[in-house]
């Protein structure tokens, strides 16, 4: 096993809410430069495996390493240094600051801040959108637009991986398209790694390398996305189409 | 005529002292979701610093220096100290914790300094100018009004536009996606916390002069005061505070010079429960308020 | 854990409900509690004879603030309403005894049940402010509704000086009360009389409360207090049960309040300031939060530490001024310290952490008997 292509490496991972755990043993592993696509029917895990990843959860056994640094006492706010950002379920838009504030603070933490101000009009840019509506407060967007402001605020802190929860929640079709065409992008151009959970299952494979499935808090199969694709018997089993 | 002018000057420039306490409640009630009952208890305690200081040092703006500081690192210590320890669950806690620390500073200032009422230096005159043979604005109002300005408007910059403000409003508002985005959250608490002590501080060093003099318990009254004040503006809305501290301080003035100064306690009460049963969501309360 | 949520932790409920066969005492709950007040009784009662006549004084004051904590206890502990105010409600109940008795005093009444009468219309007068008081808290919650009590605790005192001439000022009144019936003998000491007085009223006030507690109300003021939305889903009108609730601790409060005045002979705003309001939760919350048993460790203390620092100072050779100062202001520091350091670290009081240790025991003797 190459440690050195692998940007995310998950080994044994055991992590819950209280006495339960609710992951067992998870081993996972995201080379970088791809995309891997966590899916799984409700209550399988999938939230709370990133909520560990990210620290804000602590496992309570196993290791979780970034491009080979162990990530075990790291405090949540330093990850972003590390390069890991985390879009949490529900877009985790701040309503009461504005569409600019929300994304000043994904870059707030660097110490180069004319990169971060660089960035910043990149992001502007690349969502047309939120350039119009920079001095709306984040609650007066519409659901799209702030799918587009929490994918944007973590891209200002030039992450080398990116922690993707439910981006198709509640989204209409057509902008889920937009939202998964971006990451293969993003992916293309920039290297960017992602680790992208989802109940959208055919919007998820269809623009991930690696899709892992999990079903009651374990890892069922890892395999290419496009195998799973045309798993019918695994497609029945644990995705329910 | 010129009686009203003056009540209303008067009532302006204590309200302005309230206005700045309940602009440090509504601080840390914004931050920590907690309401600060200690605060007038904390004010007090650095009120007392600066007296220590301004006889031993025979200098007044030594003494006010130092009780700002002592003000900022007791808001510090209290929040790194005890209130991050408590548990959030229920509202109470939170409260039921002030209220002993309540306890143990105003217990601990009257072993250190007893319980008689100290003199107040004032480093302006308080006699008041007249124009026109109208009794106006002293001296000492200007000087209150001024601070209270300086420190709102420094407050209202902190926090509009440097990104340390940036940080503390997105703790505030959403701690945990603060911490994703690399925000200290507890290191704004922190920060917070101090800030709303040192204002509360400042408020208690314009108001003590005014009143009977340095005491541990002189900031009781003027705790509900600045409450109802925050309560009258929302507590969540800082503009709010400085509007309800005004409200109250004209009333309350308004009361005391056409009613007499002994039914002021009351007026506070009935316009505390007045404000809370009519619109409990404060005066300015947000479309969508949070529930109370 | 919360401190209300800690009152009845579930791991208790459900050994009450498996331990014990089908809880056959339920039907006779008032038999039981008069039972354990009886035997309380009769203790009291020995107690003031075995102890000297300062002893039963401060037993007797035991008990004047027990029935206060005990109505705040039901208040905040059990229906959730945190009440700054309570000093204030007893300052009621104390002034509306002095206003009785020095108005039967000055038309020349005498008689045992007089004092009976003026009790009695303290705790109505209390009720009638308890009750305004309630309608408002009812529409309040959390650190509203603390600020509101806070404020009827400041203010209320300072009323005494506002309207001078009814309650004198600051100088306060004085309570004349009757000397102990000659039946009991002429050298009957006053102060046992006083224990007396005190400990029946507040055993009343304990039998009732028990049983409220144990009842219907009881169990809807819990209700209220965990869930207010699921409670009025289950048809508790929650505004009448909180104001209910706040009612019958204001007659707590304002009974406790009356019978300290009796004790004193006196009452004056200075012994009902926002600090005994504070003593007072500082009281319910280290004996336990939602637990009678807890509101007499809070009242015990409430006499014992005071007694205790006095004698503390009295140790240290301190000149006058620095000795009277650390004296007045030792038990409120420590007051401060305990409510902090209570609520860091032990939730449930010291009732909480005596029945968690009784439990322990059980469970061992019971481990080593089978």
């Amino acid at each position: 096993m190459s440690e050195r292509g692998d940007l995310l490496m998950v080994r044994d991972v055991v992590a819950g809410y209280g006495a339960a755990p609710v992951l067992h043993a998870i081993d996972l592993t995201v080379p970088a430069g791809t995309i891997a696509a966590v899916v799984g029917a409700n209550g399988a895990g999938k939230t709370t495996l990133l909520r560990t990843i990210s620290g804000v959860l602590r496992p309570q056994a196993g290791r979780i390493q970034l491009a080979g640094e162990d990530l075990r006492g790291v405090p949540v706010e330093r990850l972003v240094q590390r390069g890991m950002a985390h879009v949490p379920e529900g877009r985790g838009v701040i309503g009461e600051l504005t569409v600019d504030e929300n994304l000043r603070l994904g870059g707030l933490w660097r110490r180069d801040r004319a990169d971060a101000a660089r960035a910043l009009e990149e992001v502007y840019q690349l969502f047309e959108p939120l350039a119009r509506r920079r001095r709306h407060l984040g609650h007066q967007l519409s659901g799209g637009e702030r799918q587009m402001l929490a994918l944007g605020r973590a891209l200002v802190g030039r992450p080398r991986l990116l922690l993707l929860d439910e981006p198709s929640l509640g989204l209409a079709p057509r902008v889920v398209a937009r939202i998964m065409a971006l990451l293969r992008q993003l992916r293309d151009d920039t290297g960017l790694t992602v680790l992208l959970v989802e109940q959208n299952v055919r919007s998820a494979l269809s623009v991930a390398d690696q899709g892992v499935v999990m079903s009651l808090g374990r890892v069922v199969t890892t395999a290419p996305a496009a195998d799973l694709r045309d798993d019918v018997d695994l497609r029945h089993a644990y995705l329910g189409f | 005529m010129d009686r009203f002018v003056f009540l209303t000057l008067d009532g302006l420039s204590r309200g302005a002292v309230y206005a700045a306490f309940a602009l440090a409640l509504v601080l840390i009630w914004r931050a920590a979701r907690v309401v600060n009952f200690a605060q007038g208890a904390m004010a007090v305690a650095a009120a007392y610093v600066a007296y220590s200081v301004a006889s031993a040092t025979g200098s007044y703006w030594l003494g006010f220096v130092v009780a700002l500081v002592a003000g900022l690192a007791l808001g510090a210590l209290v929040d790194r100290a005890v209130m991050r320890y408590v548990d959030h669950a229920s509202p109470l806690n939170p409260v039921i914790v002030a209220l002993g620390l309540v306890l143990l500073i105003q217990a601990v200032l009257g072993m250190v300094y007893g319980s008689e009422f100290r003199p107040a230096e004032v480093p302006f005159s308080r006699g008041a100018f007249t124009v026109g043979g109208f009794a106006v604005l002293s001296p000492y109002d200007l000087f209150v009004f001024g601070a209270v300005a300086v420190v709102v408007c420094a407050l209202a910059w902190i926090f509009a536009r440097t990104a340390i403000g940036l940080r503390m409003r997105a703790a505030a508002f959403a701690p945990e996606v603060s911490r994703l985005l690399g925000v200290n959250v507890g290191g704004m608490l922190t920060l917070g916390w101090a800030l709303a002590s040192g204002v509360g501080a400042l408020a208690a060093m314009l108001v003590i002069p005014t009143e009977l003099g340095l005491h541990p318990h002189a900031m009781d009254l003027v705790f509900v005061s600045s409450f109802t004040a925050a309560v009258v503006g929302g507590l969540d809305s800082p503009p709010g505070a400085l509007v309800g501290g005004l409200v109250v301080g004209l009333v309350l003035s308004y009361v005391s010079g056409y009613a007499g100064s002994d039914l002021t306690p009351l007026a506070v009460l009935v316009l505390l429960l007045a404000v809370l049963l009519v619109r409990p969501g404060g005066l300015f309360a947000p479309v969508a308020a949070r529930r109370v | 854990m919360s401190a209300t949520s800690a009152a009845t932790p579930p791991q208790q409920r459900a050994t009450g409900g498996a331990g014990r066969p089908a809880d056959p005492r339920r039907g006779s709950t008032l038999l039981r509690h008069l039972a354990v007040a009886a035997v309380a009784g009769l203790l009291l009662l020995g107690l003031s004879y075995a102890v000297e006549p300062f002893r039963n004084f401060q037993i007797a004051t035991v008990a004047a603030y027990l029935c206060a904590t005990a109505g705040l206890t039901v208040l905040t502990g059990l229906n959730g309403q945190l009440s700054l105010g309570h000093g204030a409600l007893m300052a009621t109940g104390a002034y509306t005894v002095a206003l009785c008795q020095n108005a039967f005093y000055d038309r020349g009444a005498t008689g045992g049940l007089l004092l009976l009468v003026s009790l009695a219309a303290a705790v109505v007068v209390t009720v009638a402010v308890g009750a305004v008081v309630g309608v408002a808290a009812a529409r309040l919650r959390g650190p509203y509704l603390a600020g509101v009590t806070l404020a009827v605790a400041v203010v209320v005192p300072a009323l005494t000086v506002t309207f001078n001439g009814v309650f004198n000022g600051e100088q306060g009144l004085s309570v004349p009360v009757e000397p102990p019936p000659l039946a009991l003998g002429a050298y009957f000491p006053y102060e046992r009389w006083q224990l007396w007085i005190a400990g029946a009223a507040t055993l009343l006030t304990l039998l009732l409360l028990a049983n409220l507690v144990r009842s219907r109300y009881g169990r809807t003021f819990r209700a209220v207090r965990d869930d207010e939305v699921a409670a009025r889903l289950a048809g508790i009108h929650v505004a009448r049960t909180q104001v209910l609730a706040f009612v019958v601790s204001a007659a707590t409060a304002g009974l406790g309040g009356a019978l300290l005045a009796v004790l004193a002979q006196s009452v004056s705003p200075g012994a009902f300031g926002l600090t005994l309001s504070l003593f007072l939760l500082m009281a319910v919350v280290i004996g336990g939060l939602g637990r009678l048993a807890g509101a007499v460790w809070g009242a015990v203390l409430l006499v014992a530490l005071p007694d205790l620092s006095h004698s503390v100072t009295d140790q240290l050779t301190l000149s006058a001024a620095a000795a009277q100062r650390l004296e007045g202001n030792l038990p409120l520091a420590i007051f401060g310290i305990t409510l902090v350091v209570v609520m860091l670290v032990a939730p449930g009081g010291v009732q909480g952490l005596l029945s968690r240790l009784g439990r322990a025991l059980l469970a061992r003797w019971r481990a080593r008997r089978s």
